[in-house]
């Protein structure tokens, strides 16, 4: 049984290898229903229900501040780090509620990682990079070997293998942004959320990011919030469009597989977006 | 739309791209200039001063009582001088001084000592028997350095019992400030709500605002009776330096606390957010990757306060003791190099005496081990620095 619970020693982190024992091969693997998140007074998002499919990538687009992000931070708690924000409604990870009283963000965020728009690596060298989230959670296996892995599955591999100990600020932007998925998925999440990974780099490292966005589903689902439609049309199995009103409190228009909502939306709003009427 | 006319069909000569004087710039730009180059200069000033000021300390004629006396009495044309036994000996080329004249010393055998009288401008003149001999020397480096005794009233010229006691009430002031101050820092700015963080900074700023000399009586009339009901009154002395360091500890904390607290909070949120993404703990955040991205200004918090620890004057003039003694036991009495200065020169220090180079002589040493400190700490922090963009 997958326990989000808080552990007992908190000195201790060691846990066992993630069991998704309680549901492994379910078709969805998070679920936000009727989700509203508050800024303080404002509402940043509207009463959502959305399934995310297992091993699939997901695309959420819309126009700027329509509650792209918020929705994606919804997924692991992110959100809670701004003191104001506020969460009703509920987040189902394989069948379990990530907001109920006894869960503890810090579990959901060990199975739910995050790649943010600008290349965040830490000041710290390329191997230590990967290597801080599994050391912090306990890992006790081949460091080098989960290095190694990790860099390979980020497609960085080739590119950093004769200087693990430089800076990760000696990379370029897209060699950056590759560290920070290599390092999210170190601590074998089953979730990877990225916001608008590729909004900071240019054509090719772009192409990279997306190229790794469709290796990476073997293994992870992907949530990814992008403004890049062309993006969403290349790489997402399925797309949410998200949407305001004049109360800017973003709600889900529409929400199917990425082909037919591209070529066959059902919903007027969606159709006028992708077509580039506003946004 | 005259602006629009102008973009497209406008003639050459009403676009105006000459170099234009900014006078307000300039102005600016000198006035800087001028505030950064007085601060230059004035610190070179201070060094230039203490230097020479030290430098009379070191080639200053200091004079030593030999405890021989003239076994007779001398008029003025006498080149011989019959002395009395004991005391130290004077060789040949020794300056030797009686009552107010300085002589050179030709040859000395014994008791019989050949001189060339009124050397340095005084005059020859007649000397009763009995009269005391003081031997002319320079302090030496050496002697500075090693020597364990300080008074230069009778020739001891030893800096080491101001130093240690310098080096004591820093120690225990830093031992108490870093540790607490860091962590005070960590916590406003990674813990604190906003309402505890508008609480809590006014009042480390109002502790930072009180004059040292009221720390030095909290030192001398509440931590050192703490001290002495809690180690034993035979333990503690009534002026001693374990209390004066931990005021100064107290004194020093509100610095340490506010400049790491504004490298921490300075440090972007984006990395915080990966560290939580990846599930990291509140303090798993703050000391994994907070405090080391921060480092930088945390040394910078670190060094100003060694340097003002061990430039405290009031605390140390005040709760630690009023007389160099040598001793390594925090409960005991000892004066520092700035308590030893504050006291001699207070009242009537006169200007061509030996305790008033000794103050630049002591001066110099206090900047040069500030500045010595400065760069090794700069030098260790540098490797474990982190450098983010």
């Amino acid at each position: 049984m997958l326990s989000l619970k808080p552990i007992a020693h908190p000195g201790s982190r060691v846990r066992e290898v993630a069991e998704v024992g309680a549901s492994p091969h379910d078709r969805y693997v998070i679920e936000a229903r009727g989700l509203n998140v508050y800024y303080g007074s404002f509402r940043a998002v509207k009463d959502v229900n959305l399934k995310i499919e297992r091993n699939k990538v997901t695309a959420i687009i819309g126009p700027s501040g329509c509650g792209k992000s918020t929705m994606l931070r919804a997924f692991n708690r992110m959100n809670e780090l701004v003191p104001t924000a506020r969460t009703e409604g509920e987040v189902l990870f394989h069948g379990q509620n990530i907001y109920a009283p006894d869960v503890d963000p810090v579990q959901v965020r060990r199975r739910i990682g995050m790649v943010f728009q600008k290349p965040n690596p830490f000041p710290k060298s390329i191997y230590e990079n990967v290597a801080w989230g599994a050391r912090i959670n306990g890992y006790q296996g081949d460091m080098d070997e989960l290095v190694e892995r990790s860099l390979r599955q980020a497609a960085l591999w080739d590119e950093v293998k004769d200087k693990l100990k430089e800076s990760g600020y000696s990379l370029s932007g897209g060699q950056q942004q590759r560290l920070c998925i290599a390092r999210a998925i170190a601590v074998k999440p089953d979730i990877v959320l990225m916001d608008e990974p590729a909004s900071a780099l240019d054509p090719i490292a772009t192409l990279k990011i997306e190229d790794l966005m469709r290796q990476l589903a073997e293994n992870y689902t992907i949530i990814v919030v992008t403004h890049n439609m062309q993006q969403a049309a290349r790489v997402s199995d399925y797309t949410a469009f998200f949407n305001m009103d004049e109360d800017r409190a973003g709600y889900l228009v529409e929400y199917g597989p990425t082909a037919e909502v591209f070529t066959n939306p059902r919903d007027k709003r969606t159709e006028d977006y992708i077509t580039g009427r506003f946004g | 739309m005259q602006s629009k006319e102008r973009m497209v069909g406008g003639s050459p000569e009403a676009i105006d791209l000459r170099r234009k004087v900014h006078i307000g710039e300039a102005l600016i730009q000198g006035f800087l200039f001028v505030c950064g180059v007085i601060s230059i200069l004035t610190t070179l000033g201070i060094v230039f001063e203490l230097g020479r000021e030290s430098l009379g300390f070191f080639t200053r004629q200091v004079w030593e009582n030999t405890d021989k006396t003239l076994a007779t009495a001398v008029d003025p044309d006498s080149t011989e001088l019959s002395l009395s036994r004991g005391g130290t000996g004077i060789q040949a080329g020794d300056l030797i001084r009686i009552e107010n004249e300085i002589m050179r010393v030709e040859t000395a055998t014994g008791e019989v000592a050949i001189v060339v009288r009124g050397q340095q401008g005084t005059e020859a003149v007649a000397h009763p028997a009995n009269t005391t001999l003081f031997r002319g020397r320079r302090v030496s480096l050496l002697e500075f350095f090693t020597g364990s005794k300080w008074n230069p009233q009778i020739g001891h010229f030893g800096i080491l019992p101001l130093v240690t006691a310098t080096l004591i009430t820093s120690v225990i002031g830093m031992a108490v400030a870093l540790p607490l101050g860091l962590s005070v820092g960590i916590y406003l700015s990674e813990y604190a709500s906003d309402r505890a963080r508008k609480i809590l900074k006014p009042i480390l700023e109002i502790l930072a605002g009180i004059p040292t000399v009221v720390y030095g009586y909290f030192a001398l009339t509440f931590i050192t009776p703490l001290l002495r009901g809690v180690f034993g009154q035979n333990t503690v002395q009534i002026y001693n330096m374990a209390s004066a360091g931990l005021a100064i500890g107290i004194l020093i904390l509100p610095l340490v606390s506010s400049m790491s607290e504004g490298a921490l909070s300075a440090v972007p949120r984006s990395l915080r957010e990966a560290a939580y993404a990846m599930g990291a703990t509140r303090l798993e955040v703050a000391v994994k990757v907070v405090v080391p991205a921060a480092l930088s200004g945390i040394e910078a918090a670190f060094i100003l306060a060694m340097s003002r620890a061990v430039g405290e004057t009031m605390v140390v003039a005040i709760a630690a003791g009023q007389g160099p003694n040598f001793t390594l036991n925090p409960f005991r009495s000892a004066e520092t190099m700035t308590g030893h200065m504050v006291r001699i020169s207070g009242g009537d220090l006169s200007y061509d005496s030996i305790d008033y180079n000794s103050i630049f002589a002591i001066g110099l040493l206090l900047f040069l081990i500030t500045l010595s400190l400065n760069i090794i700490s700069q030098r260790i922090v540098r490797r474990f620095r982190e450098v983010y963009e």
